[in-house]
């Protein structure tokens, strides 16, 4: 891999607004567009705002988790795009969604942008769907779930010396224990350590408590540039934003570390400033480890203070959730300089930095 | 202030009912690769990949940009995937051009494909959803209604769909990649073929291919290749709801607001006679008639007349789909990117047969959804 070229200094462009839902286990009541219109109603409520002052749209979403084509099409009534809106949507966790409309707002033509994105795990099975993520040829046909993928690179974390299952437990201890100040949180509880550690093996040498939860969830964000961003809120900068994608063969990876984070967070300027706070979209307790050393990240950071991805992994959301979590610690004055990540893909196959900074 | 990007490389796939003779990953390469070759580039000169094709299950593979990294060389570098329904190819140039007017990368390759024979759209259009109207006979079943509507509207005569369906084919016989190559095409065989929706008959429909196409887009301190750039005049997206008393899926909005924004960025205000050339979405014969009016060629109710009187023929003075259109070659996913790649082509004159003489200035149109999703841009042989 070449190291990426010299950064730019990009436009100033603020999180003005977050909103997500209560994430939960199963969501039977409400299909997409019942679970968004609040939260796309709350996203401009806190600011004021209606969808006449945002220029662009920008969705993230897949096909599979509903099970049939074209889901962020009726996604879109959540917003009521008349008269038209210039709009897009990736097929990506909302964190690229957001990283879309970033660019846009880079050319410095529009202000205001909309991100939004969903996701309900429980009316399929997620071991089979994501399986369907793999080499279509010579891997999806044996059916390898993520849980089993995952539990590969943690055992290879384990056989590296670099962690132990009892790392593995601390991490998910103190995730959920965070999470009991989180009222959006799904798993939030004050369990220690070593009582998880009694758990089973769901996939040796991973115990339940080292698996995120299936999830049902959305979320959104308002970006805003220029006098809209002073004039919403307290602006929270974006400092920098990239992302970097790794082979897709397993066996070609090392899966003990994580060389596109390290890249995307290089890309970012994680490193040009101290960090108070990250969010780490780690939907595995072990991945934490691998994307805190790829994030350049010590033990001073304050690592998922909402509980991240193990108290709440709503798939296609999580990752902008990170964002919009790190952006409150700003807003509400809890840090200073945050670090927001996302994921996508088997065993962090493809990952997202994204630097905050209070105005 | 939004930097200027032009198009400087182009390649596609020869398009074909089963090219079974390639993975998805060999497919999405064929187009890659010849895109590189036309820039005189290679992988490595590449900052980012933009990928788009229609629904993940017309394949069966979930967020296959994950598994085509590799191939589209794309390891190490940012990698996107655009999903816009059937638009998505257009929308895929649109989010890769943006990258290089927003001055964040030099060079951007975009991708687009489908590969239809791997599985069965029609089955993965018509998975029931709750509460949603089927669309249990494909994309035909849901417009065949609207272009009744057009005709009842407008008084156009029936024969005027079977125009555009011998016109576009007779167009891909110049076209060494297109997948339909029906060299006596004529009125009689189309009207002579199975009535599939009514009004439409077999061979006013869009074929079912496998393919790709993709472009190499640079900003203005990277320019390379063998012919000259298509630079980019104007780009826009609109998207209004499926569902909504107000809609008229005949002549939508989102179409026109889309047109009005992109003849604004490229400075036209006489679409007939400024533009040489268009390449647009027509899947089905009697959308040319109808986005002839939406794009604002002529009057509203005079699309038809256009069509009739030959002006959008090879020869006419508005030449559309000289490159054989969706009518005759339709990798869905790709269908729209192959729409704005042809327009490059003709302001770059490297189409070959179906050059158009001295084009200048040309429209490439995707649309998608239920007549819902646009993207559009202007593409010229000079500097904007």
């Amino acid at each position: 891999m070449s190291p990426p070229p010299a950064r730019r200094t990009p436009r100033p462009v603020s999180i003005a607004s977050f909103a997500q839902a209560h994430n939960v286990r199963r969501d039977d009541e409400h299909n997409e567009v019942e679970m968004l219109m609040p939260v796309v109603a709350e996203v401009f409520g806190n600011i004021g705002i209606t969808k006449d002052d945002v220029d662009f749209i920008c969705s993230g979403s897949t096909d599979y988790l509903i099970g049939g084509p074209f889901s962020f099409v009726t996604a879109l009534d959540a917003v009521g795009v008349w008269p038209p809106k210039s709009e897009s949507h990736v097929e990506m966790d909302g964190a690229w969604a957001l990283y879309e409309a970033w660019v846009l707002l880079q050319e410095g033509e529009i202000d205001a942008a909309l991100v939004y994105c969903f996701g309900r795990s429980s009316p399929g099975n997620l071991n089979e769907i994501l399986a369907l993520q793999l080499d279509p040829y010579y891997v999806a046909p044996l059916w390898p779930d993520p849980v089993s993928l995952a539990a590969l690179q943690a055992r290879a974390l384990i056989d590296a010396g670099r962690a132990t299952e009892a790392d593995f437990a601390a991490i998910a201890s103190r995730s959920r224990r965070d999470a009991l100040d989180n009222p959006k949180a799904q798993v939030a509880n004050d369990i220690p350590a070593e009582k998880l550690l009694e758990d089973e093996y769901i996939v040796s040498p991973l115990r339940r408590h080292a698996l995120p939860p299936i999830t049902d969830g959305v979320a959104a964000i308002v970006l805003a540039a220029g006098d809209k961003a002073r004039q919403w809120s307290k602006p929270v900068w974006i400092t920098g934003f990239d992302h970097r994608i790794e082979t897709h063969s397993l066996g070609a990876r090392d899966l003990t570390s994580s060389p596109s984070t390290a890249m995307a967070a290089e890309g970012a300027g994680v490193s040009e400033g101290p960090i108070d706070v990250a969010e780490i979209h780690a939907p595995f307790a072990h991945q934490e480890i691998i994307l805190k050393e790829a994030l350049g990240l010590d033990d001073t950071v304050v690592v998922n203070p909402s509980g991240g991805p193990l108290a709440a992994n709503p798939i296609m959301s999580a990752g902008l959730i990170r964002i919009g979590e790190a952006a409150a610690r700003i807003s509400s004055g809890r840090a200073r300089r945050a670090v927001a990540h996302a994921t996508s893909g088997p065993c962090l196959q493809q990952n997202l930095v994204c630097v905050l900074e209070g105005g | 202030m939004a930097e200027r990007c032009a198009v400087i490389g182009v390649g596609q796939t020869h398009h074909k009912a089963k090219r079974d003779d390639v993975s998805i990953a060999g497919l999405v390469r064929e187009a890659a690769k010849m895109a590189l070759a036309d820039a005189e580039l290679t992988w490595t000169d590449i900052d980012a990949v933009v990928i788009g094709k229609a629904p993940d299950m017309f394949e069966g593979n979930m967020m296959p940009e994950l598994y085509l990294a590799p191939a589209l060389g794309a390891v190490g570098k940012p990698m996107f995937r655009v999903h816009t329904a059937g638009s998505v190819g257009g929308s895929t140039a649109l989010v890769a051009a943006h990258l290089i007017s927003s001055g964040i990368h030099k060079r951007v390759l975009t991708v687009a494909y489908e590969k239809q024979s791997d599985s069965d759209a029609m089955w993965a259009l018509s998975v029931p959803q709750p509460f949603a109207a089927p669309l249990l006979a494909g994309a035909g079943g849901y417009f065949a209604p609207h272009i009744r509507a057009y005709m009842r509207r407008s008084g156009a005569p029936e024969y005027i769909g079977r125009m555009v369906a011998v016109k576009d084919r007779q167009n891909a016989m110049r076209n060494p990649y297109a997948h339909l190559h029906i060299a006596d095409i004529d009125m009689k065989m189309v009207e002579e073929s199975m009535m599939l929706w009514d009004p439409l008959r077999y061979l006013e429909a869009c074929p079912s291919s496998d393919g790709a196409a993709a472009m190499v887009l640079s900003s203005e301190d990277a320019l390379s290749g063998q012919y000259p750039p298509a630079w980019i005049h104007g780009m826009a997206m609109r998207s209004e709801p499926t569902m909504f008393a107000g809609r008229d899926q005949v002549n939508p909005r989102a179409g026109r607001d889309c047109a009005a924004d992109v003849y604004a960025r490229a400075g036209i205000t006489d679409p007939r006679r400024q533009i040489d050339v268009a390449e647009v979405y027509v899947p089905f014969s009697w959308y040319e008639p109808m986005w002839l009016e939406n794009l604002g060629f002529c009057d509203l109710g005079d699309g038809w007349k256009l069509t009739e009187s030959g002006a959008t023929a090879f020869d006419g003075d508005i030449p559309w789909n000289t490159s054989g259109g969706v009518l005759s070659s339709n990798p869905i996913g790709a269908s729209g990117m192959l729409r704005f790649l042809e327009v490059a082509m003709q302001v770059r004159g490297q189409a070959g047969e179906h050059q158009i003489d001295g084009a200048r200035v040309a429209l490439g149109q995707a649309y998608g959804g239920g007549s819902q999703f646009f993207a559009m841009w202007v593409v010229g042989s000079d500097k904007p």
